[in-house]
């Protein structure tokens, strides 16, 4: 009976540092989550930076003026446009006619 | 050894010491397990409670406000995390150099700073809001007790002045205030949420505890604007009104078919980037909160109706001459006489003598109807705060005159919006379109007025007005067929008309074979000579159209032998 009891007490000290370590662990895991968490929000702050960036980046604006001013591009003319009518180019790959 | 004396353990004690030392034991034993017990077991929540106050916190949990872009994904208004500083003036310590050294970074006085934090009564002082990321961390690298951040989002406007009526503005608490903002605040807005933690001596979370309110971050916003075709749009009006020496102006663009706002943008405008370029007149959103009165181009509605209901056909002929109409004690006028005219060059050279009649024709009511179910004197619904419903009086109200001048468009008033919305029933083969400043992913059902074949006949009279021998032929894009009509209205002042001052419009759509866009253009008080709407808001229909018809990739119907055949001339390969 009484050899019993011992070995209880003991299994009883063994469950209770048990369950400190699993809490410690817990609490580091934990821990480790909450900085990637951190780590994510940053991240996304970042994205939304960037987001902002490329945005302004391409602005109409922008573009017309680097596109005028520093490549020398024109808008071309209704004149000079030549428009490639799909159904005549069509007509051209399959001259017969024939159903594919 | 010493041996205990016998004499000493026969001491005879009274029985009553013991009873008492025993008895006295027992209470203090006692009473330690009743206050063990009543602590447990009646105060134990608030004890719990008081213990985890030592350790546990409440955090508060951001939730972003919701990203506005337009249709094609592209950021109209985004929000990014940006510190305050503020104070505890009870707590804080600082030295005369680190003073010197914060008053540098706030770029605030250090008189300012330090009536601030001397402030004892209270313990939470904004020393500045709204600190770029930069300028935050220098601040905190100064360590200075009582000084901390507080992190808020700002809104950003990457299109700045090009959307600003668009979308608004938010204020400092991240209210929407304006347009957009203001009008989706609900969906916009994300709701805070907190949880309560455990914190070790260090200060990082070791532990949930619970979640009291779970974050919401607020939704994104897909609204139907183009931003490409936006700046067109804004540009070409900027260019205009600085032409025209205008004091204002205004463009919509909608997709016809859909009834979507592509484009929507008013002058004077402001920066919502920067509120200080704010003020009551920059604000104003002009295309749907003020109202004007449409002039000619409601001329289509009036002859439309007539058309439908059998009384013309777009060949019955007007007589004009001389260019005037007594209607009781009143005269309607031509710009000059015109002479005998067919009902599409009633239309064409826009006369308002030739309208007036075939209005007079009509009954009160049928016109009333038309206008009605055009939309005129109806809100249009598009989510903007503000909008204005224009004005059109009950037709048991209309005196001969009256009915008179409404069918050109006086007497009458109406928004820009609302105007380029009556203009889908001509685009659209008779259906009024719901219009919406949120793309649209199903198709929508328009609301029939007129039938499809008087639509055609509108549509073709329309085209008319920009060929040669129209009122706008500057309004005629090459490669593209395009029906528009303009107007020129004198501006009502305290209820009279004003002098020299007019409003200049045009509202068209283009490519007429199948209509894709919508444009209705507004000047106000062009005063550099000229005001006629073919002369000065034509020109900026063509410059947005032709602009977003090449955007959009929408193929002409009119080319000008441009289009490469290869059937007649196989050899045009080689020559490329």
């Amino acid at each position: 009976m009484f050899k019993l009891n011992i070995f209880f007490i003991f299994v009883v000290i063994a469950c209770a540092l048990g369950i400190v370590t699993s809490q410690h662990t817990a609490r580091k895991l934990f821990m480790e989550l909450e900085n990637e968490k951190g780590i994510e929000r940053k991240l996304e702050v970042e994205w939304g930076r960037l987001q902002l960036e490329q945005s302004t980046l391409i602005m109409h604006g922008r573009i017309e003026q680097i596109a005028k001013e520093n490549l020398n591009m024109t808008a071309p003319a209704a004149s000079s446009i030549q428009i490639v009518s799909i159904s005549n180019a069509e007509d051209r790959l399959n001259p017969k006619g024939i159903e594919p | 050894m010493i041996k205990i004396k016998p004499e000493l353990a026969q001491i005879k004690l009274s029985a009553w010491r013991s009873i008492l030392l025993l008895s006295l034991l027992v209470l203090g034993l006692v009473s330690l397990a009743g206050r063990a017990a009543y602590l447990q077991g009646m105060h134990h929540d608030f004890l719990q409670q008081k213990g985890e106050l030592r350790y546990s916190r409440v955090i508060e949990m951001n939730a972003d406000r919701g990203m506005i872009t337009d249709r094609n994904g592209q950021i109209l208004a985004i929000s990014s995390p940006i510190a305050s500083v503020y104070a505890d003036p009870k707590v804080v310590k600082i030295t005369p150099e680190q003073l010197k050294q914060l008053s540098g970074l706030l770029e605030t006085s250090m008189a300012e700073i330090d009536d601030r934090i001397k402030r004892e009564n209270s313990r939470f002082v904004y020393l500045k809001r709204q600190v770029v990321p930069d300028t935050a961390e220098k601040i905190m690298k100064l360590k200075i007790p009582g000084i901390f951040l507080s992190s808020e989002s700002k809104r950003y406007y990457p299109e700045s002045e090009f959307a600003a009526h668009v979308l608004g503005f938010t204020d400092i608490n991240d209210e929407g205030q304006e347009g957009v903002e203001r009008g989706w605040q609900d969906s916009l807005a994300g709701e805070l949420g907190s949880r309560r933690v455990i914190k070790d001596n260090k200060g990082r979370i070791v532990e949930d505890i619970e979640n009291i309110r779970t974050p919401k971050p607020g939704q994104d916003l897909v609204l139907s604007i183009d931003r490409r075709i936006q700046y067109r749009a804004h540009v070409e009006l900027k260019d205009a009104v600085k032409i025209n020496k205008a004091k204002a102006g205004s463009v919509v663009v909608l997709d016809a078919q859909t009834g979507e706002i592509l484009a929507l943008t008013n002058l004077p405008a402001y920066n919502p980037n920067r509120r200080s370029t704010i003020n009551n007149e920059r604000l104003r959103n002009r295309a749907l909160i003020d109202t004007f009165e449409p002039g000619s181009t409601l001329k289509p509605f009036t002859v439309a109706i007539a058309m439908e209901v059998g009384k013309i056909n777009a060949d019955t002929l007007m007589q004009t001459s001389p260019g005037t109409l007594q209607v009781g004690r009143k005269t309607i006028r031509d710009v000059n006489n015109k002479g005998e005219l067919t009902v599409a060059q009633v239309i064409q050279q826009s006369s308002n003598v030739g309208t007036a009649k075939i209005a007079l024709s009509l009954e009160s009511q049928t016109m009333w109807e038309m206008f009605n179910r055009s939309g005129f004197g109806m809100l249009t619904n598009s989510g903007f705060p503000g909008e204005a419903s224009g004005i059109l009086r009950p037709y048991n109200k209309w005196r001969t005159i009256e009915q008179a001048t409404m069918s050109y468009g006086h007497g009458i008033s109406t928004s820009l919006m609302q105007l380029a919305r009556a203009y889908t029933i001509f685009a659209s083969g008779g259906e009024l379109k719901p219009i919406s400043l949120l793309k649209q992913t199903m198709p929508v059902m328009g609301q029939r007025v007129i039938s499809r074949h008087t639509a055609l006949a509108m549509s073709r009279m329309l085209e008319m007005a920009t060929k040669p021998g129209g009122t706008a032929p500057l309004a005629q894009i090459s490669g593209y067929r395009v029906a528009g009509k303009t107007g020129t209205a004198h501006k009502l002042i305290d209820g009279q008309y004003a002098n020299k001052r007019y409003i200049s419009t045009f509202v068209g759509y283009a490519p007429a074979s199948n209509p894709r866009l919508i444009i209705a253009v507004m000047i106000d008080e062009p005063s550099a000579g000229k005001y006629f709407g073919g002369a000065v808001a034509a020109p900026v229909f063509n410059k947005v159209m032709s602009g977003a018809l090449r955007i959009m990739n929408i193929p002409p119907d009119a080319p000008a032998n441009n289009v490469v055949t290869f059937t007649a001339t196989p050899e045009m390969d080689e020559e490329g």
